[in-house]
């Protein structure tokens, strides 16, 4: 039995970063919003405070702050000839749960795209050929161009207090950062993060070989700063508990440090959490969505009828409820048809291990964010022609945590337990250090999402399926780009090291990143896409989604700031068009 | 946690000794019909409930405005403030002009019924009638509301109302405020916004066992509810000495300064009345206040190689630098200062021991919207873990204050218990 509740303007699906930034949006501009929140409230004093935040048992190995398997989970499979199964722990990625999303657990790493992705089919195709690329190649051109995006890169950066140092300040190239980084209107709000000696000895050696090593851009903060709502951030103290858990310290940007407390105090503002959203309602014309439906901690059902609906959960998840509220055509693997489901893309990273004698990390100094990068070699920063594939990705010394349980880099051939394990743990903890690349994943024809035939969740509804492998196009990258970062840590001249290129199958039981991305793209062709330019549903113009869900593909970065920046260029549209004229903003 | 009930009652045995002892003044009345209607007394009216905090009692939490019913807690026991909307059956709405003013000006009710002094007509009764009379208009324009509440929760023998007689007698001075002579119009507006509607002594000025106030030592600072409310005079060290008329304007308004940020009962007034008052009449305020005297402050700093302060030391390196910074300097608008903090010399630990024990939480204010908080220590840090870290901050940076004891948190913990706190 559902109980109908009183019509509201908005409902926001998910209360993490874009639900956030939408709904301090659109009360801002008078609208009466309700966010419906899956897991709990979340408060940095009440829920990761400082006395008991560092507990790399609790958060990190017992996954306190993700959401439980038990609640949703998905099913996996590497390609279509095989039986998926349920994910009933989580391995590759870590589904975010509760207020404040997955901003309250990420790294912090706040980078924009390239240019050049943003337009990557049209690029490429250019600069290469269309042949030069494989057959089974999905990408496509995102409708918008990082012009567009830009003064919401900077109103992002500026809600965050980004730490970091500009490489190109309207054009002109600025020393000390990122050269290949496309023109950004101002510096960053705050300096960069002071650098441990592990990545500082990256950029002397990064240096020395021509490259140009800069701080990679950082949402733990070098120092206070007070953002545009006039909410204050707290400066970073490096006890590098950052991916996987909530910063006690208010230096991590976060929905919790930056936008939650002015939206709280907002009387057309509602966070209805520990309710689950079943499905989105249509009309009977299916063009038009009437609100949602959700399922209160309880197992009371309620439906929330609304002018707008805005779908900012998870990537997953959003997709999930795409297909399960029966919007838009289902992507179809053989004809290549349909939307829903289609590209799925996730990230290429790796690493070079290196052991040294002589030298001490102190590995405990970090923060999620901190290091020293180059660029060279990410995106199309680098001449493929002659090496047979496309994309790439940063890469750089880059010290996020010296925490003591997962912290046991060993040489090859030590022992996995025991004495001699110990002895080797103790020995090189201190003078171990991991390099990093974190690569490009493109999207193709036969890695998507679709709804599983055999598996349900506790609400009955059918369990998203993934069907996904890496392609050999992503492992040439990954091995040559792995290849060029043991160049530079060769120089360092360390004892041993051992390179680690992401190799195929795609593993989805061991740790890579969160980073999953695509299923309901957006696009400039309703055809080969779910979304328009401005994240409305083609289909039902009165939602829109938000998130990674839109990423044609993935580029060679972290993609917070991407999502954020679209979740603000989507706001802009809704404020400034939408509402004035509801209906599409983009006639297909 | 209920906030901010002043004070309290007598003992019965006043009663009878000092019944007829003195008269209550005559009542001042109104030359002229009182217009309820008036557009500049009621927005005036808004002005002054909010300067007197009215709805700090008044208003229930999650209660319509006004309407009462909250508890006050004195040390005498629980009183439960009235329903002031207009409404004539439960309310303030059959009440005359003069019924209103009695009230503010000499404790005395509607049908001449004796108050309590947690209303704190001991202050009040310095206001004019004209603004008594603004308040009441604003409150006669409030959606009258039936909301019946019995105020008197008190046990015997102070539930009986006469017993207010004799406190009275003992304590209570009525009269309006007079200018003081030779002081600055800004001073005496900031004396009568202190003495009168502000009521600022209810808190920070120490209670005798009857709790009348200890007018020797007004403002130095008192304590309530298992808060030390903190002193408030020119008290360069424990007081507002060290601020600059703007520290102490920005605190009212925003909860937040260079060095200090507004927790406890101190959250709810900065919410609900100073953040909203005009900046002319908070700077008044800080003019008066910083120009009250006070006993000279301890001058001495434990040396720093007393057990207790390198233990202490080693504390705060551990547990509190993160957020207030190794030198003690904390962040502005975020974490407070412990470096020449009043609140951190005070005389009185009773608020830093229940701070690092229970934890707090900033006030948020539109300025300062996002109301930091501390986490509780109270299961990480013995007692005298706690009093090894507080002697420390007491005593380092320029800092001087007598050392804490262990026993001093033995009995604040305990005080949190008997409290369910944490």
């Amino acid at each position: 039995m559902t109980q109908k509740l009183p019509a509201t303007d908005v409902v926001i699906i998910g209360l993490g970063w874009t639900g956030a930034i939408l709904a301090e949006a659109l009360t801002r501009a008078g609208l009466n919003v309700v966010a419906i929140e899956r897991g709990p409230w979340r408060d940095t004093a009440t829920d990761f405070p400082t006395t008991y935040a560092q507990d790399e048992l609790r958060y990190h190995i017992r996954h306190d702050l993700f959401l439980r398997p038990a609640q949703e989970t998905m099913t996996f499979r590497n390609n279509a000839g095989q039986t998926a199964l349920p994910m009933r722990t989580w391995g590759s990625f870590m589904p975010p749960n509760g207020v404040g999303g997955g901003g309250v657990h990420w790294n912090a790493e706040t980078w924009r795209f390239l240019p050049t992705d943003f337009q990557l089919r049209s690029h490429l195709t250019q600069r290469y050929g269309a042949k030069f690329l494989p057959a089974d190649m999905t990408i496509q051109d995102w409708g918008v161009t990082y012009d567009d995006l830009e003064p919401y890169y900077d109103r992002f950066e500026y809600l965050c207090g980004t730490s970091g140092k500009a490489g190109n300040i309207k054009g002109v190239k600025q020393d000390g950062g990122n050269p290949y980084e496309g023109a950004r209107s101002r510096e960053y709000p705050t300096p960069p993060q002071t650098q441990p000696y592990g990545p500082s000895l990256f950029a002397d050696a990064a240096r020395s070989m021509g490259y140009k090593p800069f701080p990679q851009p950082s949402g733990n903060l070098s120092q206070a700063y007070t953002n545009w709502l006039g909410v204050t951030l707290a400066p970073c103290t490096y006890c590098g508990f950052c991916e996987w858990f909530g910063c006690g310290n208010y230096s991590k940007a976060s929905p919790q440090t930056t936008l939650l407390p002015v939206l709280v105090r907002r009387p057309n503002f509602e966070a209805r959490t520990e309710c689950e959203v079943a499905q989105i309602n249509l009309d009977r014309s299916r063009k038009r969505a009437t609100g949602v439906t959700y399922v209160d901690i309880d197992g009371r059902s309620w439906e929330q009828p609304a002018d707008l609906v805005l779908l900012c959960a998870f990537q997953l998840f959003n997709v999930h409820l795409l297909l399960h509220s029966g919007i838009g055509t289902p992507y179809d693997p053989q004809t290549g048809e349909g939307v829903i489901g289609r590209n799925y893309s996730y990230q290429v990273t790796s690493s070079v291990t290196a052991f040294f004698d002589d030298k001490n990390f102190n590995p405990f100094i970090s923060s999620g964010a901190i290091g020293m990068c180059i660029d060279d070699y990410n995106g199309d920063n680098f001449d493929h022609g002659p090496l047979g594939f496309v994309g790439g990705g940063y890469m750089g010394g880059v010290q996020t945590n010296g925490r003591p349980i997962l912290t046991t880099s060993t040489p090859k051939g030590t022992p996995n337990w025991g004495p001699a394990w110990k002895k080797a743990v103790k020995e090189n903890y201190l003078s171990t250090y991991q390099f990093v690349t974190h690569g490009s994943c493109y999207s193709y024809r036969d890695a998507f999402l679709d709804l599983d035939p055999t598996y349900t969740d506790r609400l009955g509804r059918k369990l998203l399926r993934i069907t996904f492998d890496f392609h050999d196009n992503e492992l040439k990258m990954s091995r040559y780009i792995t290849d060029r970062l043991a160049d530079i840590v060769e120089k360092l001249e360390p004892r041993t090291m051992e390179k680690n290129p992401r190799t195929g199958p795609y593993n989805s039981t061991v740790y890579q990143t969160t980073h999953t991305c695509g299923g309901a793209i957006m696009g400039s062709d309703p055809k080969t896409s779910a979304l328009n330019r401005y994240l409305q549903s083609w289909d039902v113009p009165n939602l829109f989604v938000t998130g990674a869900t839109a990423f044609p593909q993935n580029a060679g970065y972290n993609p917070t700031n991407t999502v954020c920046a679209l979740a603000f260029w989507a706001a802009d549209a809704i404020v400034n068009q939408y509402l004035k004229s509801p209906g599409p903003l983009v006639q297909a | 946690m209920s906030m901010r009930s002043t004070i309290a009652a007598a003992l019965s045995l006043l009663v009878t000794s000092a019944a007829c002892a003195r008269a209550a003044p005559p009542v001042e009345r109104a030359e002229i019909a009182h217009d309820h209607q008036s557009f500049e007394d009621i927005e005036r009216g808004r002005y002054l409930a909010t300067l007197a905090d009215c709805t700090a009692c008044h208003t229930e939490p999650g209660g319509k405005p006004y309407a009462g019913g909250r508890a006050i807690e004195t040390p005498f026991g629980n009183l439960l403030a009235p329903n002031i909307t207009p409404d004539i059956e439960t309310g303030i709405g059959s009440w005359a002009d003069d019924d209103f003013v009695n009230a503010l000006q000499i404790g005395r009710s509607h049908g001449g019924t004796r108050l309590y002094p947690a209303m704190p007509y001991p202050y009040y009764t310095k206001m004019a009638r004209e603004d008594i009379l603004a308040i009441r208009a604003y409150l006669d324009a409030l959606e009258p509301v039936y909301h019946p509440v019995h105020s008197n929760q008190l046990p015997f023998p102070f539930d009986i109302r006469a017993s207010m007689i004799g406190w009275n007698w003992l304590f209570f001075t009525p009269g309006r405020f007079e200018p003081a002579a030779g002081k600055s119009d800004e001073w005496n507006r900031g004396a009568y916004l202190v003495q009168g509607p502000g009521h600022c002594g209810a808190c920070h000025t120490e209670k005798n066992f009857l709790g009348g106030d200890k007018n020797s030592e007004a403002l130095q600072g008192g304590t309530l509810q298992g808060w030390f409310s903190p002193n408030v005079t020119g008290n360069p060290r424990q007081g507002l000495g060290s601020w600059s008329v703007d520290d102490v304007v920005a605190y009212l308004k925003t909860g937040q300064n260079r060095i200090g940020a507004a927790t406890g009962p101190m959250a709810e007034v900065i919410s609900d009345s100073t953040s909203h008052l005009t900046d002319a009449d908070l700077k008044a305020i800080a003019v008066y206040l910083k120009d009250q005297p006070s006993p000279p402050a301890p001058t001495t700093a434990m040396a720093a190689d007393d057990p207790a302060m390198k233990a202490g030391q080693a504390i705060y390196k551990d547990q509190c630098a993160a957020c207030h910074r190794d030198d003690g300097t904390g962040v502005p608008r975020i974490f407070p200062a412990m470096k020449g903090n009043p609140d951190v010399q005070s005389a009185n630990p009773t608020t830093l021991i229940r701070v690092v024990l229970h934890g707090t939480q900033n006030v948020a204010t539109p300025y300062a919207p996002t109301g930091a908080a501390m986490p509780s220590f109270f299961w990480k840090l013995t007692d005298m873990q706690v009093a090894s870290v507080l002697t420390y901050v007491r005593n380092s940076w320029g800092n001087v204050a007598p050392a804490v004891s262990a026993r001093d948190v033995s009995s604040g913990r305990a005080q949190q218990l008997s409290q369910g706190v944490p």
